[in-house]
């Protein structure tokens, strides 16, 4: 089975953001960049799914500039067996550009299960996995917190308001993963080693314009300084008349 | 007249106010854009969905049934949506941003060619171009984009962000879907309720949220209490990710940036530090009460209300004043 992960580099959770100097993009100097906490439980399904089959090739892409090889190393240390670095010429991107892009990648590699994230923590989009499925004509399974495969079919359950849902879907299909589906490993020191002699090949990207156009980036609005209350009476009071919650 | 198209979201046959959010936000648009508002709806079973729809203020609502459509398929509605959408060729197509938002309006927007902007907290209307506001970075920036030309904005919208909306007179069809089951390639098999009849977390009107501060998973007893003296149907229990991680909660439970984003009316968080991960999941609530023993917690920073103390003794007061203010 040819087993596809896509991965992104993002900001750290606990980054502070700046507004850069155009005011539409964050300013990078002094964020740490990792991978993508979600992309975590995309690998370590791909991982788990050649392990089931006793066969296959992982092969994890990121598309984005040359930086993105640190994140795409670390994966091949927790065990991929190739990695794929979409360069995207420093071209502006937006979910349309970035899932085009890898959709027309993907269509020159063989593939059967394309895993990425529910999410990527930047922009918090949550578009690539219907998107990616949408353009290769092939079906999707979002937010997936359960996966079993059988006979080339998966049965996935995610997470809907109030209730599970219970999904199959057959194959090639794009799966996006969601926190509780898996515990990611980590790399072992001889994993890291390894990887350093794993391909990583890095290919010229084909970019389209973006879907829409970012006009400007804000901070939030401070919250007004909130009120220490003595006691409960005086919560509930405030509640009442300033909130109007009770 | 141009069209403005919402998708609304009906499980089991029921159209929730997210939903009926969207058409609000449709309305609001649509007096700016001089556009008509068209509400489409698929699945099998449609009456009820169809008269909660037509009560909301739209110009327009399409019901399109089909057996096939009775469980979800992703790509399966995407299908029978875009059929729709070919005929009205809309300047923005709306949803909430729900499961089945999140699952469906990054296919549709893929086949119509079209940016999206998702978790939207505001729609604009500017030298001809539609627009949305959305938080980026968990909430810690708002990224303001428009629709490039030749397409239409595709936007899920964040529940509890728009006012819902109302009014009668909406011309009602309904077409049947030209669909075969055979052909679809992911669909539900089962959905399985979840055991609590709680309202869901990012529906709920108040978030009674605890974390490592309560000692001992049996302690979220007292989070529990709170959540179910506001009455029923009101609030729902949240965590942080520290509990979370040690197994005392769900993960459906947890909220922050790798958790559930809630932006309910009141948002009470209870033995929390506020790391700013949590923080990114709740600071657009309305008003934020935090209870905490630890005077310096960063959750203070955020609070509109506080309480230094300890949750054991302050929680179940709370409890008692909530319950006595709720049934009086
Ligand atoms: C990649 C990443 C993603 C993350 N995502 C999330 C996320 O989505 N959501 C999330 O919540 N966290 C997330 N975190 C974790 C976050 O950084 C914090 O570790 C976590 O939120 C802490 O949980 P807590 O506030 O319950 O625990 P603590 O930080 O331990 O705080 C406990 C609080 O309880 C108070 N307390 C103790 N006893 C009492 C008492 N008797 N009465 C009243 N108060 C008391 C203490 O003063 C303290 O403030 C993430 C971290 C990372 C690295
Ligand atoms: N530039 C990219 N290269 C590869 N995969 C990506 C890229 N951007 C997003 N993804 C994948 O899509 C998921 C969801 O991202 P998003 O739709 O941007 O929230 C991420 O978790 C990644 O798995």
């Amino acid at each position: 089975m040819n087993i596809i992960v896509c991965i992104k580099r993002v900001p750290a959770t606990d980054s502070k953001i700046k507004v850069g100097a155009d005011g539409r993009s964050i300013d990078p100097a002094g964020v740490d960049f990792v991978l993508n906490p979600y992309d975590e439980f995309a690998v370590e399904q791909a991982l788990k799914t050649k392990e089931q089959l006793g066969a296959g090739q992982v092969t994890v892409v990121s598309l984005g500039s040359a930086d993105a090889q640190k994140e795409l190393r670390s994966c091949l240390a927790m065990g991929a067996d190739a990695a794929v670095l979409l360069d995207d010429g420093g071209k502006p991107r937006d979910a349309h550009a970035t899932a085009s892009a890898v959709a027309a990648w993907l269509r020159t590699v063989p593939h059967d299960v394309v895993f990425c994230g529910k999410q990527a923590v930047d922009h918090d989009d949550s578009q690539f996995a219907g998107r990616l499925a949408a353009l290769l004509g092939v079906p999707s399974v979002t937010e997936v917190v359960a996966l079993e495969l059988s006979d080339g079919t998966f049965r996935a359950e995610r997470d809907i308001e109030g209730a599970r849902e219970v999904v199959r879907c057959g194959t090639p299909c794009v799966i996006s993963t969601q926190k509780g589906l898996n515990e990611p490993r980590s790399a072992t020191l001889k994993g890291i080693m390894a990887a350093k002699k794993k391909p990583l090949e890095t290919v010229a990207a084909d970019v389209p314009a973006p879907g829409v156009e970012v006009v400007s980036l804000e901070l939030p609005p401070e919250r007004k300084e909130g009120r220490i209350l003595g006691s409960v009476d005086e919560l509930i009071a405030a509640l009442r008349t300033e909130a109007k919650v009770l | 007249m141009s069209n403005i198209v919402v998708i609304a979201e009906a499980r089991s046959g029921q159209v929730k106010k997210p939903s009926l959010e969207a058409v609000g936000a449709a309305i609001s648009l649509a007096g700016q854009a001089s556009a008509q508002v068209v509400v489409l709806v698929a699945g099998a079973g449609l009456d009820e969905a169809r008269s909660t729809l037509a009560a909301a203020g739209a110009h327009k609502v399409i019901a399109v049934e089909s057996d096939a459509l009775g469980q979800y398929s992703g790509d399966g509605y995407a299908r029978v949506f875009q059929e729709q959408l070919a005929g009205l060729s809309p300047i923005a197509v709306l949803m909430p941003h729900s499961a089945m938002g999140r699952d469906l309006m990054p296919r549709l927007a893929a086949m119509l060619g079209a940016g999206m902007v998702s978790d939207a907290t505001a729609l604009h209307f500017e030298g001809g171009r539609v627009g949305a506001t959305k938080p980026v970075f968990a909430g810690k920036a708002y990224q303001k984009a428009f629709a490039n030309a030749g397409a239409p904005l595709c936007a899920t919208l964040r529940p509890n962000a728009f006012e819902p909306g109302s009014g009668d007179g909406a011309e009602v069809s309904t077409v049947a879907a030209q669909i075969d089951a055979g052909t679809l390639g992911a669909i539900v098999q089962e959905v399985i309720a979840a055991a609590s009849d709680r309202v869901p977390l990012q529906e709920a009107k108040v978030v009674v949220a605890g974390g490592r501060g309560l000692k001992e998973p049996e302690n979220f007893r007292i989070i529990e209490d709170l959540a179910a003296a506001f009455g029923s149907g009101v609030a729902a229990v949240g965590a942080s990710r520290a509990v979370v991680d040690a197994g005392w909660r769900p993960h459906r439970e947890q909220v922050g940036q790798t958790g559930k984003v809630v932006a309910p009316t009141l948002y009470i968080a209870i033995g929390i530090s506020g790391a700013i991960q949590h923080l990114a999941g709740m600071r657009t609530s309305r008003f934020i009460v935090a209870i905490n023993k630890d005077p310096n917690a960063p959750i203070f920073k955020v609070a509109d209300y506080g309480i230094v103390g300890d949750a054991f003794e302050v929680v179940p007061a709370l409890t008692a004043a909530v319950s006595a203010a709720a049934t009086a």
